[in-house]
């Protein structure tokens, strides 16, 4: 699989990441290395088999709904780079 | 205070023969002496850490200690610590100082234990190299022009230059086990599940694993004990009992059945490390170990599974990082998207970018069954294998990693080059298996690891396996002649 400069617009916004137009020519190599390693699984028969998502196979543990800890804002709400009072402040979403 | 293992540490604390406050200034003051060489650490809290060793003192005065009171233990910067700056070894997380601790952070305070500062890390655990950490490249102690290995590289060049006892790091494709082979010490990923991922910041969740790095097997049990806990705020933590990892070192491994796959000395394995394996093997041997042939024949396959999987779960985890509730903000935008594309793009280092935008092609609309699906389905092969080989063997031994530590910018710019690094650990991650890597020996002057894979839940036969290896050798004792 190669990765083209369009590919890398579509997976960049996806991403929500800006790439330059000189980042954009270097990753293409890189990517398309790593897409061509990655292409190695696609010899090997797998019908049948179940795919592996936990190492142990176990289910999700379930528990109550309950409050474990306290109001933890005043904690919290120092880490953000914006905030008025109790609010995250971002730019404007909804004209 | 240099050499002596953690349970001598524990005894000296106890008996008086030192204090924790001069323990612990004692390795901050080494630190202080070789960090700006080494920059093995990022964020170092000499008062946090001399008011924690203070308090130890107390409860040691009072007779309340437990094994771990009064021992300063270093800690990569990926768990958070209450009120310590935690990085990640990013830009993104630069000014972050954690509000909560991780568990792991938790149950080391409960034991009493020291933080004695945040160690670097390859950016998000993403390198084999620490050479992508925001806060530069590490330094391998046995020669300063070398890679320590990564991601946990601080940790690693830590214990090696014996600025702390002992360090944490995590492994997600081999960073414990790697970065130990390279820089000379015993490090232990142990089963996933067993040790809480609970605030340790998420690369790949399905495959983070935290544990010990210390310079012996002994040490990497009493630290297991510690870390090791069933965990409600991590719902993939185990419910596994209780166990004590110190008892079973002592064990007879008479008779130990030793599984050697073929697929690990295969092409790409560097001879002399091969001859160095081959020994250690042989050591085994002599002490009452047999040999068995084994295969995990889709052993090749676990870089291009890895390289899927671990990118698909850190596009999904590192979404988080939007410049809005924590963490950096690009100074000047337009709106919102704005915002979130040049946060995104000063904030992350180029090997996360790379690894993001794979992880988000290879879930992209029309190729999550080609390559997500087709990914989990591969790892159930190589689990399969695993499986298999334990039938016929009770321990597996190979290489930690195919050569000895390499020179720093060998292999920065190449990303498939720095992925063959972790040929032979991925798979154990993959499968969810207990691994460690020990000192076996020596290259031209640099050291190389032997790995140990156990079966589900084996650490501890495990460490009494990689233990009797250092009753009869002296390889895990050695420090880097360029650090006093």
């Amino acid at each position: 699989m190669t990765i083209s400069q369009e590919d890398i617009k579509k997976i960049a916004h996806l991403a929500r990441i800006n790439i330059s137009s000189d980042e954009s020519i270097l990753l293409e190599k890189k990517l398309t290395g790593i897409m061509e390693l990655i292409d190695q699984m696609q010899k090997v028969d797998t019908d049948g088999v179940e795919p592996m998502s936990h190492a142990l196979n176990i289910s999700q543990p379930l528990r109550a709904d309950q409050v474990t800890e306290s109001d933890i804002r005043k904690k919290t709400m120092p880490l953000a780079p914006e905030t008025q009072e109790s609010l995250f402040i971002v730019p404007q979403v909804i004209e | 205070m240099l050499n002596l293992s953690l349970k001598q540490l524990s005894q000296q604390l106890r008996e008086k023969a030192f204090s924790s406050e001069e323990l612990t200034r004692f390795f901050l003051d080494r630190i202080k002496k070789h960090n700006d060489r080494l920059n093995a650490f990022i964020t170092i809290n000499e008062e946090e850490s001399l008011s924690m060793a203070k308090k130890a003192d107390i409860t040691i005065a009072n007779g309340n200690q437990s094994l771990f009171t009064g021992i300063p233990i270093a800690q990569k910067d990926i768990f958070c610590a209450e009120g310590w700056r935690t990085t990640c070894g990013s830009k993104m997380l630069e000014n972050f100082v954690a509000p909560y601790n991780a568990t792991v952070i938790q149950n080391f305070n409960d034991a009493g234990a020291i933080n004695l500062g945040k160690t670097n890390m390859d950016e998000f655990a993403m390198g084999s190299s620490n050479e992508t950490s925001y806060f530069g490249a590490v330094k391998n102690p046995w020669n300063l022009e070398y890679v320590p290995g990564g991601s946990s590289g601080g940790s690693a060049s830590a214990v090696a230059a014996r600025l702390a006892p002992a360090a944490t790091g995590t492994d997600t494709g081999g960073s414990i086990r790697q970065p130990a082979s390279l820089c000379g010490f015993t490090g232990l990923k142990p089963t996933y599940g067993l040790v809480s991922r609970y605030g340790m910041i998420a690369f790949a969740s399905s495959l983070d694993q935290a544990g010990p790095m210390a310079p012996s097997a002994e040490d990497c049990a009493m630290m297991l004990n510690v870390m090791a806990s069933h965990d409600i705020k991590d719902s993939t933590s185990l419910p596994h009992p209780k166990e004590d990892y110190m008892t079973s070192l002592g064990d007879s491994i008479d008779g130990l059945r030793i599984g050697i796959p073929k697929e690990f000395f295969g092409e790409g394995l560097d001879s002399e490390v091969q001859k160095i394996i081959e020994d250690a093997i042989l050591e085994y041997q002599k002490m009452g170990a047999e040999i068995v042939d084994i295969s995990l024949p889709n052993s090749e396959l676990a870089i291009p599974v890895y390289y899927v999987i671990a990118p698909a779960e850190a596009s999904s985890n590192l979404s988080r990082y939007d410049g809005v509730r924590y963490g950096y903000r690009t100074k000047e935008y337009d709106d919102l998207m704005d915002m979130y594309f040049k946060t995104r793009q000063e904030g992350f280092g180029d090997e996360v970018k790379r690894r993001i935008l794979i992880g988000t092609y290879v879930l992209s609309a029309g190729y999550y069954d080609a390559y997500y699906l087709k990914a989990q389905k591969i790892r159930q092969l190589i689990s399969n294998d695993f499986a298999q080989a334990f039938q016929k063997c009770d321990v597996i031994m190979g290489p930690s990693a195919p050569s000895a530590a390499f020179k720093a910018g060998e292999k920065k710019e190449d990303p498939l080059a720095m992925y063959l690094q972790d040929i032979y650990t991925i798979s154990t991650n993959l499968a969810g298996l207990p691994a460690m890597s020990i000192p076996a020996g020596f290259t031209k002057d640099l050291p190389v690891g032997l790995q140990l894979i156990g079966n589900y839940f084996s650490e501890g036969h495990l460490l009494n396996v990689a233990h009797q290896f250092q009753l009869s050798t002296e390889w895990h004792r050695k420090i880097p002649k360029e650090i006093d």
